[in-house]
């Protein structure tokens, strides 16, 4: 099965989903950089991930 | 047998949260993702047997709640109403709350009389700036809650001091009115941060960096760090007095090799230490969640 792809909503370029992907999951855009979420899977779309907020961390 | 019903707490799948998912399933279990954006929680107390569990607050009896949210808020909040209903919950909101706060978590060192770099707090800039004077400069100083080496800073003289301290006042917000500075730890160019799950230092590994301030998420480079006896040591006694669980501890080593504690971290990340360590730490955390998931459903079948 081929990898399947969604658009990139920042430079509307292919980015590959790989088969063990999670919604929620961030992954970047190699052709832009922009940081994206899997928004969903079936079919497989993209958003661009939320900024990171003041009392995120570790 | 059913498989424990674990729930993990999370706002964005990364790469810790998902090698974390893969670890409990490749164990059995079936890890409920609860998205932080979308649950509802309704606080109410320990669930009945055929206890109303209905509406968009409906919550699934979970076994143990594993917290790897991003947000120290929401973390807090979501563990604490989890408790209250009777769930185990790792990490415990104690933790949570003592490792998100470092006047909390310096206090919870001192109180057990472990070695940490020397902390004044202050509330006032007046104050903070005698209270820099009294340690010698370099000093540091850090929000009391964040995380990431963000808004770490570095007062290296009265003029950086006075300007910190000015934007502080002028920028901040409440919460930046605990001024929390410390003693500066010449270090040698890295430092130390070491996992310990379950009351157990699995492993450690060095930061190192050019700049002084040495996370990884600002660049640090990892490379594994043997765990001598007195890091072991240290480290548990530091997850310790936080409340226990699977901390993250960094410490830092004084010129003549005296180790101290500088922080302790309750949702630890771990994608450089992996291969560093040659220690499977998704596997480690994994098999701590299923120990309090089984002891969970042990509890619950004698309640």
């Amino acid at each position: 099965m081929a990898a399947a792809t969604a658009a990139c909503p920042e430079c509307d370029a292919q980015v590959e989903i790989g088969d063990d992907a999670e919604v929620g999951e961030i992954l970047s855009c190699p052709e832009c950089g922009a940081d994206l979420e899997i928004r969903g899977l079936a079919p497989a779309r993209l958003d661009v991930a939320p900024p990171e907020e003041e009392d995120w961390g570790e | 047998m059913t498989p424990p019903r674990i729930g993990i707490l999370c706002s964005r799948i990364r790469v810790e949260e998902k090698l974390l998912l893969q670890a409990l399933r490749a164990r059995g279990a079936e890890p409920e993702r609860i998205d932080d954006d979308q649950v509802i929680l309704e606080i109410r107390g320990r669930a009945g047997p055929g206890a109303s569990n209905t509406g968009a607050a409906a919550a699934p009896g979970w076994d143990v709640v594993f917290d790897r949210s991003l947000s120290l808020t929401r973390a807090l909040a979501a563990l604490r109403i989890l408790e209250a209903r009777g769930i185990l919950t790792v990490n415990t909101a104690q933790v949570v709350a003592t490792c998100g706060d470092k006047v909390a978590t310096s206090a919870a060192l001192a109180s057990r009389a472990l070695p940490s770099p020397r902390t004044l707090v202050a509330f006032t800039p007046e104050a903070a700036l005698r209270a820099v004077e009294e340690l010698g400069y370099p000093v540091v100083i850090k929000p009391a809650v964040g995380s990431w080496g963000r808004m770490v800073s570095r007062l290296n003289d009265r003029d950086a001091a006075e300007a910190v301290l000015e934007h502080k006042r002028a920028l901040g917000s409440a919460a930046d009115s605990v001024l929390y500075l410390q003693e500066h730890v010449d270090k040698p160019g890295r430092d130390i941060r070491s996992f310990v799950v379950g009351g157990e230092t699995i492993c450690a590994i060095y930061r190192r960096s050019e700049h002084w301030i040495t996370n990884t998420a600002r660049g640090g480079e990892a490379s594994n760090c043997p765990v001598t006896g007195e890091i072991d040591r240290l480290s548990r006694a530091a997850a310790e007095a936080v409340g226990g669980g699977m901390v993250a501890v960094d410490l830092l080593e004084r010129g003549d090799g005296e180790l101290l504690i500088s922080e302790v971290n309750h949702t630890m990340e771990f994608r450089n230490s992996i291969d560093t360590t040659g220690v499977d730490i998704p596997g480690r955390m994994a098999d701590h969640v299923l120990a309090l998931a089984a002891r969970g459903t042990a509890v619950g079948a004698v309640s």
